[in-house]
């Protein structure tokens, strides 16, 4: 049951990579009696750049940035209030970065991943490196490798699969978008789900899917790097996941209000 | 030597009238020009320039301009065509700097880029350019290292015709537009990197979104990424005066007045009008044209137009439109100080249109390409563009155009259909052909490629530091064919020698510097390679050069 869903996950995450290079509709399809033959984009004749000193070309750069796309005040509808951070930061060039993660809960669980991230077509990088679990429960560490990048219609993915110690496998997919009601006045709905492949009891997740969560969020840019907004947030969890939580007499939904500010740097 | 000593003193003159607000930005407003005296003009063939960073403000914000002899723009340089000129230009500056001229016919080593033509100026050397001045018309001068194009060193040239003007004018004025910003241009390019649309305040809103065709949705596509830096961190100058300044130029009624339009911008396209007027255009980059009337021009960053206007006697608003429709300069010709003319308001933002990301093959999606129905298309033999191998594959490449459109009587996006007569590169034909009448011996493609997300910027989706030089072979008359594999206009210019502008038919029809090519184009000119050394070929998108859209030529 659960290896069905992880390698299903898996297919779907290599889609969006092989199926688009270029924009499709751009690069029509050739009439086939006319198919454009490529040519070398080499004209130097053996020719190399000459020693002069002083060119200063920013081409090949890098820089870095950090992003808490999340940093809010929960209150949920059964169960107390917590903070929570969701982010990223990065350093690197255009093609390559060493990317972070990390999300969590106040006095809970908090989710680190430290990534390879590689540009691999023009709206899709690939990353691969380690997830590390801590708090509520016993860490877990795992490999992770996914895709992150713009799918049509600007939706803004991130799929991963882990795998980890004893044969522990996971999943977790990211969807985000971002509608401009206004140039500032942003509404950001954020859909998110996490799948295991066995049951970890220490940690209250069972196999199969875990939770899936879904967040709107209005948020004000007062400048592109600070943002404050409002925002209501459904959570669900679901088989071995909800039971855990229902044995600790919670409810696997939940309603949570959040305000918040995404600021960047 | 006594060359040098009258042109000091005129210079000092010059300061003594208007200098002291000119330093000053915004307050420079309060002192309009009487003459053309007022700007700045230093002439001879014997000059130094002093490189500086001086105190501005020309947003309400105390701010440092790079300036030349104290001045922003610097003053201009009055060349005559046949003489030598000597020109001692000494860095003040804590960083290097440099000085290109731009569109002028110089020696390799005189050509003032950094890394190609000699090393940059040192902070507190001098570095010593002499050269013969072989043609004449408008041009300007600017630096060439790193972002100092953004906020100075640059300023006009302008160069005698050795047998008198072709088209006398009783007044001449140079009209020198400019992009300024108090952010340091390092700073946006490093948020274009992590935002390319940061600078962006006119994207669809959802609701529009939903009105436009879903193929910009559906391929990651923002059909109102016009340019990447706009009104939203820039002021526009026009003669270094914001538009709250109202620079003014003086004539007498019925007069001919020569305006010579320079865009000396880092990063802006402008719509130029003046309302009330037509413009008779009489020189593009330099070379003069067989006279055409407009209502208006677009102006792509580095190129210059001189136009003639007669003026009745009222004031006129000169109105500089950024591309983007989120700023302009703009200026006032006048025949007594102190007037002005309505200005007219912003129009709205424009819109790319389906032929702006699918070339040729738009016009199938139902855009307006001009005279031709869909019967034609499929008719008519469309130069298919030969993309590059590097092209494929490549996450600096978000989109190839297998169809260009090669319409050179498309005056481009916001400019279409709206009711004026708007200069387009199919209006241009020199009135001097090139010396050299040979037909091509080869041909030179190159693809302009990009990737608007991650602000990745390359020609044949190869960057400057990835690539090797292109070689020209000495002495061979080249075709360079330009296709834009992107969305957004680049102005593409050659130093050394001139890129000979041919029309559809590949006939050369105009004499230029600088190429702009729109959006999903198809360009192509003639170059004769008779200037040896090493040379820069580049987008003048400061933000597109820096980020790879460059290469090195040789001439061998």
């Amino acid at each position: 049951m659960s290896t069905r869903w992880l390698l299903a996950f898996g297919c779907a995450l290599a889609l969006p990579v092989h199926a688009q290079d270029a924009m499709p509709g751009m690069d029509m399809p050739a009439p086939p009696q006319s198919a454009a033959p490529t040519r070398s984009a080499d004209y130097s004749d053996g020719y190399r750049y000459g020693s002069m000193p002083g060119m200063e070309m920013l081409d090949d750069s890098a820089r870095g940035m950090l992003l808490l796309d999340q940093l809010e005040y929960v209150h949920a509808d059964r169960g107390g209030d917590a903070a929570f951070v969701d982010g990223e930061a990065w350093y690197g060039k255009d093609f390559d970065k060493l990317w972070l993660k990390f999300e969590g809960h106040s006095g809970d669980s908090l989710r680190t991943e430290a990534l390879w991230d590689h540009a691999v077509v023009p709206f899709w990088d690939t990353q691969l490196g380690l997830r590390h679990d801590s708090g509520n429960g016993p860490d877990r560490t795992w490999i992770a490798f996914g895709v992150q990048g713009l799918a049509p219609w600007r939706i803004e993915t991130e799929a991963t699969i882990y795998l980890g110690e004893n044969g522990r496998s996971a999943a977790r997919l990211q969807l985000e978008y971002e509608a401009l009601l206004t140039q500032h006045l942003i509404l950001q709905p954020k859909f998110e789900m996490n799948l295991y492949g066995r049951d970890d009891p220490q940690r209250g997740t069972g196999s199969g899917l875990s939770d899936a969560g879904l967040g709107l969020r209005l948020r004000y840019e007062i400048t592109r790097q600070f943002a404050p907004y409002l925002g209501v947030v459904w959570q669900q969890r679901y088989g071995r996941s909800a039971d855990v939580v229902r044995a600790r007499g919670e409810h696997p939904d939940q309603v949570q209000f959040v305000a918040g500010v995404r600021v960047w740097f | 030597m006594g060359a040098a000593n009258i042109n000091r003193r005129r210079f000092v003159q010059a300061l003594a009238f208007g200098g002291g607000a000119f330093a000053l930005g915004l307050r420079r407003a309060d002192c309009a020009p009487e003459s053309p005296l007022a700007q700045m003009v230093l002439s001879g063939s014997e000059f130094d320039l002093e490189i500086g960073a001086t105190p501005a403000n020309f947003t309400g914000h105390p701010t440092i301009a790079h300036t030349i002899n104290g001045l922003f723009p610097g003053p201009i340089l009055r060349w005559r065509e046949g003489t030598t000129v000597t020109l001692r230009v000494t860095n003040r500056l804590p960083v290097q700097t440099s000085i290109h001229w731009h569109g002028i016919l110089v020696p390799a080593n005189m050509d003032g880029v950094p890394g190609i033509s000699f090393p940059g100026i040192a902070p507190g050397e001098s570095f010593v350019y002499r050269f013969p001045v072989k043609q004449s018309g408008t041009y300007w001068y600017h630096s060439h290292s790193h972002f100092q194009e953004q906020n100075g060193p640059f300023g006009p040239l302008v160069i005698e015709p050795a047998n008198g003007e072709r088209n006398p004018s009783d007044r001449d004025y140079v009209v020198m537009l400019n992009d300024w910003t108090d952010l340091d241009p390092a700073r946006i390019f490093s948020l274009l990197k992590k935002q390319s649309d940061y600078f962006n305040r006119n994207e669809p809103t959802f609701a529009e979104s939903l009105r436009l065709p879903s193929m910009w949705s559906r391929m990651r596509m923002n059909p109102r990424d016009l340019i990447d830096v706009g009104g939203f961190a820039y002021t526009y100058l026009m003669n270094g005066t914001p538009p709250a300044g109202n620079w003014t130029a003086l004539f007498e009624p019925g007069k001919r007045v020569r305006l010579r339009f320079i865009n000396g911008s880092a990063n802006s396209y402008f719509d130029v009008r003046i309302p009330g007027l037509k413009m008779t255009v009489i020189s593009a980059d330099g070379q003069d044209v067989h006279p055409v009337e407009v209502d208006e021009f677009r102006i792509a960053v580095a190129e210059t137009y001189d136009v003639i206007v007669r003026p009745d006697d009222r004031a006129y608003t000169i109105l500089a439109q950024s591309i983007d429709r989120s700023g302009y300069a703009r200026g006032t010709l006048a025949p007594r100080a102190g007037m002005q003319a309505e200005v007219p308001p912003l129009e709205p933002v424009p819109t790319l249109s389906m032929i702006d990301m699918m070339g040729a093959m738009g016009e199938e999606h139902g855009t307006n390409m001009q005279g031709m129905d869909h019967r034609d298309m499929a008719d008519m033999e469309m130069p298919r563009a030969q993309h590059a191998r590097s092209e494929f594959g490549n996450p600096g490449v978000d989109m190839r155009v297998d169809i260009p459109r090669t319409n050179l009587d498309d005056p481009g996006a916001g400019l279409r259909d709206n009711g004026r007569r708007v200069l387009t590169y199919a209006d241009l034909h020199s009135i001097e052909a090139p010396g050299d009448t040979r037909e091509p011996q080869r041909e030179i493609e190159l693809h302009l490629t990009g990737n608007m997300q991650r602000f990745v910027w390359s020609f044949d989706g190869v960057k400057f530091s990835d690539a090797k030089p292109v070689h020209f072979r000495y002495g061979e008359r080249l075709r360079i064919v330009l296709v834009n594999d992107t969305m957004m206009n680049h102005p593409i210019h050659l130093h050394g020698m001139f890129s000979d502008l041919e029309n559809e038919d590949g006939e050369v029809i105009a004499r230029k510097h600088t190429v702009n090519v729109q959006p999903a184009q198809r360009i192509t000119y003639r170059v004769s390679a008779d200037n040896p050394g090493r040379w820069a070929w580049h987008c003048h998108l400061l933000y597109h050069m820096e980020a790879g859209m460059f290469r090195e030529v040789v001439v061998a």
